[in-house]
């Protein structure tokens, strides 16, 4: 495992000990700067047209608390576990890095889960994306959280699978890191999510 | 570190080209395409023009014409003007800041090629069934499929593309200035080039998502049935508007602040004085990147967003002009007292200032909402917008251009040449734009493809017609400048025009390593303070030894290929062509992202130039 590089002592903040690791820290979060703006757009958008269901099913019809509730639960949690495996990579320890990202990513994997349910229960409830402005901005904004979330599934696993091989090192480190503070993120989307979607949607009535 | 390979792959001509990390190859690459997306923009004007010279003829007729503006704005803003930036960026900022390399290099390639696969995707249009009529803006509903045939779909998916290669060639700068600065290069000792370069990737970061967003919207609404823009369900066609100069806004001065940045590195140099007030131009780019955010809704003013809507974007917009009349001013104080020479670079650097202050005071005219009211949609708006994307940001391109040119192909431009280039393509410009202030307020309105007879339009059209060509022959000088430099076998030195700045400091080109030592900066205008202490060259920072490099990779024109096949499957509703072309794409990343990238070494005794040994 240390064959790889002169580093035979990982340094301390092993993600940020080369200048390829410290440019990639920045750039990463310039990038979710970027992906804020993004998301941002997406959120001003659902606003302007939640209220436009054009005769097809309302939030108000649609929204289940109980489901999305245990959604949030578990993103939330995989947000912690993802958390728990930066401290195990400032630890240097591989294996836990290890074992939190797989609970990351099972926790991940039924968020993703229940969210396909939910759109499919949906899409039988009668709201497609051409059905009103409302649908096409409630699966836009959703969908393209969970397009993320998906993709973040994909990432995390493919560098455990590759981790196996190269072990923990400045080259790794930084992936890991990025990919923990990508999942950071979209869990916080999902924060707003659940509020301003759900919760909201929920609520009822004209607000703004 | 003896795993890494210590010989660079052994690649020449074309498959180094398609291969490549180099910045400063990457920055030919994207002049290369942004001038050759240039010359078809500049085509399409002149198709336009053509139209236009004479009243009630049919020469394009009006279906095509509407092509044409709308190809002709798209193509100059994203795929001709903001690629030959990026080259410019690509080929100097690096040098600026003393660093051997930008901060992904390969992110770099991916960036540059996903603009070109973007672009070209775009122009495909024109041979596949009509290009998008929509006009630049593509507002909806008439981009819809109600009103809008399947151009627009090209445009929603090249321009996504492209839009990706800016976003991450956006960030790629912001870390590379961020963190690859040369020792003692401190941000209040970075060239003005560098600055404008800094604050237009911060612009770039976050505007462009904006414009992902309304394009993913516009896309899911043309393929997908969705109602974002449809009135019928619900929809809301303000929302494109929103979005779309929620980005676009901001682009205007991701476009003209590299320009800012060339013409205070040109009026600098050429006047042998520091630049005046260097402190004050900084802020006062970012101010104007700052307010370049708080303004968009000025394109709106007749949408009917309300009277306190409009004072505030008003009252916002004409703030502007005070960060910009500082460095207006700040320019005409360098030059104040300067021992000014006048080479081409110079000449357009000049041309620039009184050009751009006519630009930016028809803006502020703009900026009055009960006025803009009677300006909307006339001429006057045309007037005013290419007094300051041609007259502002072309001229400082043309100026970067002719300044740069030695640095980046060692080879100079022919002054002579280039003295005829700037005159004919000044006055042509002037006669072009000028009349069409006045066409405007007579009550021409833009997007139309004719006029009647004896509406005291005919000599004004005219004019700007003839002087159309004006800018077409400068054009075509400065392309046979460029053969003739090309042949040429006389070297450019070093240093041909006594700068002040770090590029000036190495070889003309630059070997691939740039600096054989990273340099210790002393000071603003970091070379020059060197020639005033009476030192030959930059004092190093480091001893020699052998540089890291990137590997060349294929894979980001792979990349880009791959959403570019995607692009078409979507274009023509063939999801399993979609489903190739994304996968093509992810496997690529799969690829990229197993196999690390040890770079090569370049070893001490393989340096071109022999540096001091510290």
């Amino acid at each position: 495992m240390a064959n790889h590089h002169a580093h035979a002592v990982l340094p301390d903040e092993p993600e940020k000990a080369t200048l390829e690791g410290k440019n990639k820290v920045l750039g990463f979060w310039l990038f979710l700067g970027g992906e804020t703006v993004l998301f941002g757009s997406l959120f001003a958008t659902f606003i302007a047209l939640r209220d436009q269901a054009n005769g097809g099913p309302t939030s108000q019809a649609l929204f289940d608390m109980n489901l999305v509730a245990v959604a949030t639960l578990l993103l939330l949690t995989s947000s912690m576990t993802s958390v728990m495996a930066t401290l195990a990579l400032h630890r240097k320890d591989l294996k836990k890095i290890q074992l939190w990202l797989t609970i990351t990513v099972i926790l991940g994997l039924g968020f993703l889960a229940l969210e396909i349910y939910e759109f499919v229960h949906y899409v039988n409830e009668g709201l497609k994306m051409s059905t009103s402005a409302f649908s096409s901005a409630f699966y836009t904004l959703v969908g393209f959280h969970g397009a993320h979330v998906a993709f973040g599934i994909c990432w995390i696993t493919l560098l455990q699978l590759s981790a196996t091989k190269k072990g923990l090192t400045v080259v790794t480190a930084p992936k890991f890191y990025l990919a923990c503070l990508y999942w950071h993120f979209i869990d916080v989307v999902w924060v707003f999510i659940f509020t301003v979607v759900y919760l909201m949607g929920m609520i009822g009535g004209k607000v703004g | 570190m003896s795993a890494h390979a210590s010989h660079a792959p052994n690649r020449s001509g074309l498959w180094d080209y398609l291969t490549t990390v180099d910045h400063k190859k990457i920055a030919i690459l994207y002049l290369i395409a942004g001038g050759i997306f240039f010359l078809a923009g500049g085509l399409e004007a002149l198709l336009i023009r053509l139209q236009l010279m004479y009243p009630e003829i049919e020469l394009v007729g009006a279906k095509t014409f509407n092509e044409l503006i709308t190809m002709h704005g798209t193509t100059m803003i994203f795929l001709a003007v903001m690629p030959i930036i990026f080259a410019l960026m690509n080929a100097i900022v690096p040098l600026q800041i003393g660093a051997r390399d930008v901060a992904f290099p390969f992110v770099n390639a991916l960036g540059f090629w996903l603009f070109f696969f973007g672009g070209v995707l775009l122009n495909t249009s024109w041979f596949l069934g009509g290009a998008p009529d929509a006009g630049w803006t593509s507002y909806t509903t008439l981009a819809l499929n109600q009103y809008s045939g399947r151009g627009v779909d090209f445009y929603v998916l090249g321009l996504q593309i492209a839009g990706l290669g800016t976003l991450i060639g956006g960030i790629n700068f912001l870390v590379t200035i961020i963190n690859m600065r040369a020792p003692g290069m401190t941000f209040m000792r970075m060239p003005m080039f560098t600055w404008t370069s800094f604050i237009t990737s911060g612009l770039i970061l976050f505007a462009f998502p904006a414009i992902t967003v309304g394009l993913v919207l516009l896309m899911f609404d043309r393929l997908f049935g969705g109602n974002f823009f449809n009135p019928d369900a619900g929809g809301n066609v303000v929302i494109w508007e929103h979005l779309f100069w929620i980005f676009g806004h901001p682009e205007v001065y991701i476009l003209i602040l590299p320009a800012f940045g060339v013409i205070s590195e040109v009026v600098s140099t050429f006047s042998r004085k520091r630049l005046f007030g260097y402190s004050s131009m900084v802020f006062a780019t970012a101010l104007i990147g700052f307010l370049g955010f708080m303004v968009w809704a000025h394109h709106m003013f007749t949408t009917g967003l309300g009277a306190i809507a409009n004072t505030l974007f008003g009252l916002a917009t004409m703030l502007i002009a005070v960060p910009t009349g500082i460095k207006i001013f700040n320019w005409l104080l360098t030059m104040w007292g300067g021992q000014i020479r006048f080479p081409t670079a110079n000449l357009f650097a000049v041309g620039f200032i009184p050009t751009f202050t006519i630009g930016g005071m028809t803006g502020v005219m703009l900026a009055v909402p009960p006025a803009d009211y009677q300006y909307h949609d006339s001429y006057f708006v045309v007037a005013h917008f290419h007094y300051v994307i041609v007259g502002g940001l072309v001229f400082g391109l043309f100026s970067g251009l002719y300044y740069w040119w030695p640095k980046m192909f060692g080879k100079m431009l022919n002054e002579t040449i280039g003295k005829w280039n700037f005159w004919t393509f000044f006055i042509g410009f002037h006669l072009t734009f000028f009349p069409q202030h006045f066409l405007g307020l007579m009550g021409m309105p833009r997007r139309v493809f004719t006029y009647l007879k004896d509406q005291n339009l005919d000599m004004g059209n005219f004019i700007s017609t003839i002087g159309a060509f004006g800018m077409t022959i400068g054009t075509i000088l400065f392309v046979i400048n460029v053969v003739v430099a090309a042949k040429s076998s006389k070297r450019a030195p070093a240093d041909p025009w006594d700068g002040r700045s770090l590029e000036w400091a190495i070889p003309s080109p630059p070997p691939e390593y740039n600096f054989v030592q990273t340099p210790l900066v002393r000071g603003l205008d970091a070379l020059w303070v060197e020639k005033m202490a009476g030192n030959k060259g930059m004092t190093p920072a480091e001893p020699i030894g052998d540089i890291h490099m990137p590997s060349p990779s294929f894979l980001p024109f792979l990349m880009s290929l791959g959403l570019f096949v995607a692009g078409y499957g979507f274009i023509y509703h063939n999801y399993v062509v979609v489903v190739i072309g994304i996968l093509a794409t992810l496997s690529c990343m799969f690829t990229r992202s197993v196999k690390d990238d040890p770079g090569y070494h370049i070893h001490e005794d393989e340096l071109e130039e022999k540096g001091v040994k510290a």
